[in-house]
């Protein structure tokens, strides 16, 4: 159940294979207030995760491309079949060919890497204004 | 009071010149920019993560290129991985390598390859020593009383 907007906690899931990544990333969003965060270290991971929750958990996911088992575009592809609406950022070093089929699997926004808190902030602005 | 002040200055300076010699790029602003009271020792922690995983990757391609048949697919996804991490923490030369390395991959170019992985391993060696003696100089200052906070 969505509680009232202004006070709601914004909840971030981190899907990345890199432990680098999800350090700097876990720390960013801590610095542009989000603290409530997960993370998974592959597609098939935050799947699972949002499947053990709910698909209302999380309000932004950040998804990294190149990842084992499951990468990006087939988790957010997944993700979107299975009604997940959070917003999804798509965060990757590759070619703006893959960005393209990144984008068409369902992403609201795309990065390249690396993240910067500018972008970050941007997003979680917009999250929140979504919300009001 | 002087202590601090020279101290200071020597971390400035050596600071800039990391980055005037492209050592370093605006990424690892971007990593001060995240460090505060409630996480003083961040920079410090991520780039002794990155020192981990890179070490761990160049072992991965050292093994990797010494096989009798090289899967470069498995080469090309190790290099990306030091690639991404590399310009994460904002190490902008060794990401230059990655770039040039994975572009052999895509030839299955051998000799490219283990050129490259050389190459890497000494712009790794010294961004290494370089970041290390900077969070020496770091510790200088704090131990001398000072802040690091720019």
């Amino acid at each position: 159940m969505e509680s009232d907007c202004g006070g709601r906690e914004i909840r971030a899931l981190i899907v990345d294979d890199s432990a680098v990544m999800r350090m700097i990333h876990e720390d960013m969003l801590g610095t542009v207030g989000v603290k409530k965060k997960e993370v998974a270290q592959n597609g098939k991971e935050a799947i699972d995760i949002i499947l053990h929750n709910s698909p209302k958990t999380f309000d932004l996911i950040l998804m990294d491309l190149d990842m084992p088992i499951m990468n990006g575009i087939e988790a957010t592809r997944a993700l979107r079949s299975m009604g997940v609406q959070s917003k999804i950022a798509g965060v990757s070093g590759r070619s703006s060919v893959e960005a393209q089929e990144f984008m068409d699997a369902g992403l609201d926004y795309y990065q390249q890497k690396p993240l910067t808190i500018a972008k970050l902030s941007q997003i979680i602005h917009d999250i929140h204004q979504f919300h009001i | 009071m002087d202590a601090i002040v020279h101290l200071r200055k020597q971390l400035v300076d050596y600071t800039a010149s990391l980055f005037q010699e492209g050592f370093l790029d605006d990424q690892f602003n971007q990593l001060q920019q995240l460090q505060d009271e409630s996480n003083p020792e961040f920079v410090v922690e991520v780039v002794t993560l990155f020192f981990e995983d890179a070490e761990r990757l160049l072992n991965e391609l050292a093994t990797s290129l010494a096989q009798q048949s090289i899967d470069f697919k498995r080469v090309d996804a190790h290099v990306h991985q030091l690639k991404g991490s590399s310009s994460s923490i904002g190490a902008q030369r060794v990401h230059t390598v990655c770039i040039a390395f994975r572009n052999y991959c895509e030839q299955q170019n051998v000799e490219g390859c283990l050129k490259s992985l050389q190459l890497v391993k000494e712009e790794y060696s010294l961004v290494k020593n370089k970041l290390e003696t900077l969070f020496k100089m770091e510790q200088q200052l704090l131990g001398a009383g000072g802040s690091v906070s720019m």
